[in-house]
């Protein structure tokens, strides 16, 4: 008896013969020799194998890299129920950043960081150089840009829980990420060198002298003496354009790397459906009951790495994965 | 647990993870109290360690090092002393850090000392426009008699003493000296509220009685007069 093919499970189907229901490549000519098979030129051949070099070049470095499994599992990882336009505020602010270092690395092949000279080279950068007045705009506004995002991103974790276990260390690396940002409009504000950077930074390093023991230390050292002298402008220059961005570089890819292997979390406001006995719980008895006890228990360890939230162990996430 | 015996079973040729020779590792003999790996281990990170501290101690000293040495002292004479009396204050503008053009220049309001307010009449008194409380430019306001900074809206009196607003000290002043007739101004030094001389702090920073600890004076500048 033949079943028909929609009843049988896929996995179980026999593969259709080759020219049956129009699929396959059909039956041999019946004649090779009087009908020879038709055969592409050697043009054609050529442009088939010119359309799969970017393929071929693509997959000699994956090959050797490794790069789509990380690409890919970067990109298309799970994220939580909920998750929506607040979750994107971190890569505003890393795309804010990456503008800021784009626009200061052309400023500086303009600036001249001497006290003598800083003023006149930045009017000349914006009044004479092609384009300057739009990279140096581009530059001052994009600071306060970035500052407002970072701390938006950071409200946002705040008022999701987003910063509770495991992501304790994730926030805290964030926390130093916004005080170099603010140490970055800090050490640039003075870069102009015109009457406001230069009475703002001396406040600015006044504010920092007033802390008790170490404070007139730090405003010598932001100085380089004991008075607003030579070396100042250039030790706030080298600060804002090496040290703080080689660092603040350095913890956006761990804030990154761990945002990808501990993930994010849903808003407070969505719910798993009613505790029901899920994979997870399953699999945490059998553990209790059987010898793979450890194994058991990590599982749904993981599971509230994923869930974030111990509320909710199993549900949501576990429905996600379904 | 079964799988941790099996292990140092297994490792024990070549000495346990911890360090501690066995005797069936080759080469093992009488007395020996560590394997060749972790000498290896311990050498490769203490010479690592050594290379590191050559280059990052020399740097960081570098960085630091300006907050150690003190610029030498300079004199500018600032006119005769006829131009100067008692009763009010004459700006004069002076260099105090060299070589960096107008940034380097400051205002300094000076007058001849006042028998009336216990001062020497030999002396002349400087007094810098430095805002004691964040470094503000202040400037004298000779209808009031007073110093006022237009920050956050300090006010001193004739003498520097803070009458209003947020100053957590009296004005700094400058050395003075007569020279050939001339008036010099000399470097910086802080007072306390009772104007008895300190050595130059910063604005923001108490001076006098427990404040000389919680803001200790710097390697940076002169001592106090």
């Amino acid at each position: 008896m033949k079943f028909p093919d929609q009843l049988i499970p896929a996995p179980l189907r026999k593969p259709a013969k080759p020219g049956q229901n129009g699929h396959g490549n059909g039956s041999a000519p019946a004649n090779l020799k009087d009908s020879p098979p038709e055969r592409q030129a050697d043009s054609q051949k050529l442009l088939d194998k010119a359309k799969e070099a970017p393929i071929d070049v693509a997959g000699w470095v994956d090959q050797r890299t490794g790069a789509t499994s990380f690409v890919t599992g970067m990109l298309y990882r799970k994220v939580p129920k909920g998750t929506n336009w607040f979750y994107t505020l971190g890569s505003a602010t890393l795309f804010a950043f990456a503008m800021q270092a784009l626009t200061g690395v052309f400023l500086s092949m303009y600036y001249t960081p001497s006290p003598v000279e800083a003023y006149g080279s930045i009017t000349h950068l914006t009044n004479d150089v092609f384009l300057g007045e739009f990279v140096r705009g581009t530059h001052k506004w994009g600071a306060s840009v970035m500052t407002i995002l970072i701390f938006l991103h950071m409200g946002r974790v705040f008022f999701f829980g987003a910063y509770k276990y495991p992501r304790e260390l994730n926030w805290v690396i964030g926390v130093v990420l916004l005080i170099l940002t603010l140490v970055m409009g800090f050490t640039g504000y003075l870069l102009p060198f015109d009457q406001r950077s230069f009475w703002a930074t001396v406040v600015g390093v006044n504010i920092n002298g007033t802390g008790p023991v170490v404070g007139p230390y730090l405003s010598d050292f932001l100085r380089a003496g004991a008075e607003f002298g030579p070396s100042t402008l250039s030790r706030f220059y080298a600060i804002h354009m090496l040290l703080v961005p080689g660092l603040m570089i350095a913890l956006i890819g761990a804030h990154m790397y761990l945002v990808v292997k501990l993930g994010t979390t849903a808003p407070p406001w969505v719910r798993g459906a009613k505790p029901k006995p899920s994979r997870t719980v399953e699999r945490v008895n059998a553990g209790a009951n059987g010898r793979n006890g450890h194994n058991g228990a990590s599982a749904n360890g993981h599971s509230r790495v994923n869930g974030g939230n111990g509320r909710r162990v199993g549900k949501d996430d576990e429905s996600q994965r379904e | 647990m079964a799988d941790d015996t099996g292990d140092k079973e297994k490792q024990g040729a070549v000495g346990t993870p911890h360090g501690q020779p066995t005797p069936e590792a080759p080469g093992y003999f009488e007395g020996e109290s560590m394997t060749r790996r972790r000498v290896f281990t311990v050498a490769a990170q203490g010479v690592g360690g050594l290379a590191g501290m050559a280059i990052a101690l020399p740097a960081i000293g570098f960085a630091v090092a300006p907050i150690f040495s003190r610029e030498d002292e300079t004199w500018e004479g600032v006119g005769p002393v006829a131009d100067f009396d008692a009763a009010t204050y004459k700006p004069v503008v002076f260099t105090i850090v060299e070589d960096i053009g107008e940034a380097g220049k400051t205002l300094a309001y000076v007058r001849k000392g006042d028998e009336k307010l216990e001062e020497d009449p030999g002396e002349y008194i400087a007094i810098s426009t430095r805002c004691a409380h964040l470094g503000c430019p202040v400037r004298y306001v000779e209808a009031a008699g007073n110093f006022i900074c237009p920050c956050h809206g300090g006010v001193y009196d004739f003498q520097g003493k803070v009458i209003g607003g947020p100053p957590v000290r009296p004005l700094d002043r400058f050395q003075t000296r007569v020279t050939n007739g001339k008036v010099e101004l000399g470097p910086r030094y802080s007072v306390t509220s009772q104007l008895e001389p300190v050595r130059t702090r910063d604005p923001g920073e108490f001076t006098g009685g427990i404040w000389e600890y919680l803001y200790p004076p710097r390697p940076s500048t002169p001592p106090a007069p």
